[in-house]
């Protein structure tokens, strides 16, 4: 059979050339395509994915601080000679956003590996994507012990994912080491009410403060969960007060200037410690117009205190390149980023297996204290280590425009200070 | 002390619903238009208003002005470059331009909550209170800045009521809302009418997006949220009319506080909605609406 085609080419020369010459180009791009894979795998840069929520006090950290761990490893000569690239996806705050980003980083992008989230929902969202796509995984901030039971309990199919942030039960143990050593210790205090949002991360949270509360001499009087959508915090507070606590123990990540501008407004007497995220960021402040003075929270670390050498050097650069001091997220993207490039540098490959035998096996001081994952018979595998000498936190209190690092004593630098409003009722008692 | 709490909160808060719908009830009766981008103009004055103070540290009462001249502008741009273009093509047949309208406001109310995440993050602010401090009444502690807010509602509700009953500019926005085409007829410039009502619409809304976030603060992400509450009470209480939507706002308020107060806050905004559904149920034209 004759090709028309054929023949009209050859009656043509120009449009033959051209033809010609887009055809191998297209042949080229082909023989490209199916090399790349191989060559991401071989040399080249190294790819991480940070999966960030840009908008949102916290969130906002994670790829600010992903990509100044990429700057720091990179002038540092990189993996093995090979830079690291970091690719971003924010994920508006919404699960769906993240899974797509998450599948879009595995397979268009082909990272190594991916940093992402401080949202446990969006976290829980992702984990069987990382399963199904063979794709390492680390939040820098998602706290809901769900995350790692699933790995304890599949760890065949959930191996990939890590949590690299404190998970609840262990914040909520910090918060009562806090509460024995710095409010019934002083104050005498002896009733608590638990104020929390509703949301993953606050369920495994308010389940330990009811257990371990109690047990540093800390009576709970009732546990309020209110909806993070809660704009008018009149009645909760209100409530609480009608219950006369010593003081309101609180449990929010998703809200934090509502509740503390109300609660600084309304002038409610009672003094407030516990996790408030958004507190930990340097922003809190001017969000607030001052309401936050003397509001204590839970954090990873402070820009001004050496928890590690590692602390302040990080901080200090974050601050000289975006303005403002990373949230506990961004102390925790910047040690993930360089767990998984110290991981991936040990294996001397990107191959997926070999990443997560390697991240089980780090040790690394990082920003925060020494970073550590507990094993797979662990109910908590592949969550970060909690205790002296790897990764505690830290209690800041807000003071005139500033934080104060005020727990543990080892390495405070003031003490604890509140507005003249709040009633401390240790004489009551 | 709770049932006080519960009477001042509840007139506080349903003071500024009402501030937030009238605007939007006003605009639907003199120009027909739903602007769905309501919220959105709200959240311009509330986070340009705070921007404002911190940048050029200015006190509550100068925020608060160019707050409200921002929500102004905004209400302007929603007009000019929204609305009018719409109302004025020939190529939109004119029993479509109402659906094209409500579609443009949609979008432009999500282009501004989207714009303002962008430029301030989906933070809720808050700005600093007119009045610091706290007030014991009948042993509740109140802050001045709540009693303030809901005084300032209503000297603005009262002050629209004079332009519109007592001052000569006011009385062809009644009439427009009663029988535009007559008004046309005796010959009244619309497009003045129109930007007149537009002007007042931008203050009040600008008013009560500073207010909302001096007393509990404002978000880009609450946009959307503050356009349904002002369209379900515009609707509870008859489209297009002023009193209708005040009663409507007083009602939700109350509900809203009452349950949150008595039952749990978890459920503040349940039985408002059963009674708009309610109430479009069995009198669909609202409280004291007119169809």
């Amino acid at each position: 059979m004759e090709d028309p085609q054929l023949e009209e080419d050859q009656m043509n020369p120009t449009k033959r050339i051209r033809k010609l010459t887009l055809g191998a180009t297209a042949l080229g791009g082909l023989a490209l395509g199916a090399a790349m894979p191989a060559l991401a795998a071989d040399s080249g840069p190294i790819k991480i994915g940070v999966i960030g929520e840009a908008s949102s006090v916290a969130g906002a950290s994670i790829i600010n601080a992903a990509k100044l761990a990429a700057d720091d490893i990179n002038q540092a000569g990189g993996i093995d000679g090979r830079k690291v690239e970091i690719i971003t996806y924010d994920d508006h705050s919404s699960a769906s956003d993240a899974v797509s980003a998450f599948k879009r980083l595995a397979t268009q992008d082909k990272v190594a590996a991916v940093v992402g989230s401080y949202i446990s929902e969006i976290a829980l969202a992702i984990e069987p994507w990382s399963g199904r796509l063979h794709m390492p995984y680390i939040t820098p901030g998602a706290a809901s012990t769900k995350i790692t039971a699933a790995v304890h309990k599949n760890y065949k199919m959930n191996k990939y994912t890590f949590q690299g942030w404190l998970n609840s039960a262990f914040l909520a143990q910090s918060v009562c080491d806090f509460g024995k050593d710095e409010m019934v210790g002083p104050y005498h205090m002896k009733t608590a009410v638990i104020m929390s949002e509703d949301a993953a991360w606050t369920k495994p949270l308010d389940e330990t403060y009811k257990k371990c509360l109690p047990k540093v001499g800390l009576k709970v009087l009732d546990e309020i969960r209110f909806n993070p959508d809660t704009t008018d915090f009149t009645p909760i507070f209100n409530k609480i007060e009608g219950q006369h606590p010593d003081v309101i123990v609180t449990g929010i990540s998703h809200v934090g200037v509502r509740p503390t501008v109300q609660w600084h407004d309304q002038q409610v007497p009672l003094p407030m410690f516990g996790i408030s995220s958004q507190a930990s960021t340097s922003t809190f402040w001017k969000d607030t117009n001052g309401a936050a003075e003397g509001v204590l929270t839970q954090t990873g670390a402070a820009p001004d205190v050496a928890t590690t050498p590692k602390t302040m050097p990080f901080a200090k650069a974050y601050q000289a390149k975006f303005g403002d001091s990373p949230s506990y997220v961004g102390y925790a993207a910047y040690d993930d980023v360089n767990a998984f490039a110290q991981a991936i540098k040990r294996a001397g490959s990107t191959d997926p297996d070999k990443i997560v035998a390697e991240m089980e096996k780090t040790k690394m001081v990082g920003t925060t204290g020494t970073v550590q994952f507990y094993g797979k018979d662990n109910q908590y595998a592949h969550g970060l280590e909690y205790g002296k000498g790897k990764v505690t936190g830290l209690f800041i209190q807000w003071q005139s425009g500033k934080q104060v690092t005020v727990w543990p004593e080892d390495v405070a630098n003031g003490k604890m200070k509140f507005p003249s409003f709040v009633k401390l009722t240790a004489a009551t008692h | 002390m709770t049932a006080i709490q519960i009477l001042i909160d509840g007139f506080v808060i349903s003071a500024l619903y009402g501030l937030g719908a009238i605007g939007f009830t006003l605009i639907f009766g003199v120009t027909g238009v739903l602007n769905l981008a309501h919220g959105g103009i709200m959240v311009i004055a509330a986070l340009v208003g705070w921007d404002a103070a911190n940048r050029f540290s200015l006190d509550p009462y100068g925020a608060a002005a160019l707050g409200v001249l921002a929500g102004l502008i905004a209400a302007y741009v929603t007009y000019f470059v929204v609305i009018r273009p719409i109302q004025r093509s020939k190529r939109i047949p004119a029993d479509e331009t109402e659906i094209f309208i409500l579609t443009a406001t949609l979008l432009w109310g999500v282009m501004i909550q989207e714009g303002m995440a962008y430029l301030f993050s989906d933070n809720p602010v808050t700005m600093r209170p007119l009045l610091p401090g706290v007030v014991h009444i009948l042993g509740d502690r109140t802050p001045v800045n709540e009693l303030m807010i809901g005084v300032l509602c209503w000297v603005v509700i009262g002050l629209l009521w004079l332009v519109v009953y007592r001052t000569r500019f006011g009385k062809p926005l009644l009439a427009a809302s009663e029988n535009p085409r007559a008004l046309g007829l005796l010959g009244f410039e619309m497009s003045n009418i129109h930007l007149f009502s537009w002007t007042i619409y931008g203050i009040l809304t600008g008013v009560a997006g500073v207010l909302l976030a001096s007393f509990l603060g404002v978000s880009s992400a609450s946009a959307g949220g503050l356009t349904a509450s002002a369209f379900s009470i515009v609707v509870l209480g008859g489209l297009g009319s002023v009193w209708g939507s005040l009663i409507a706002a007083y009602v939700v308020g109350y509900m809203e506080t009452i349950t949150a107060y008595v039952i749990s806050p978890q459920l503040r905004p349940i039985p408002a909605l059963i009674v708009l559904v309610l109430v479009v149920y069995l009198r669909p034209q609202g409280i004291l609406g007119r169809r």
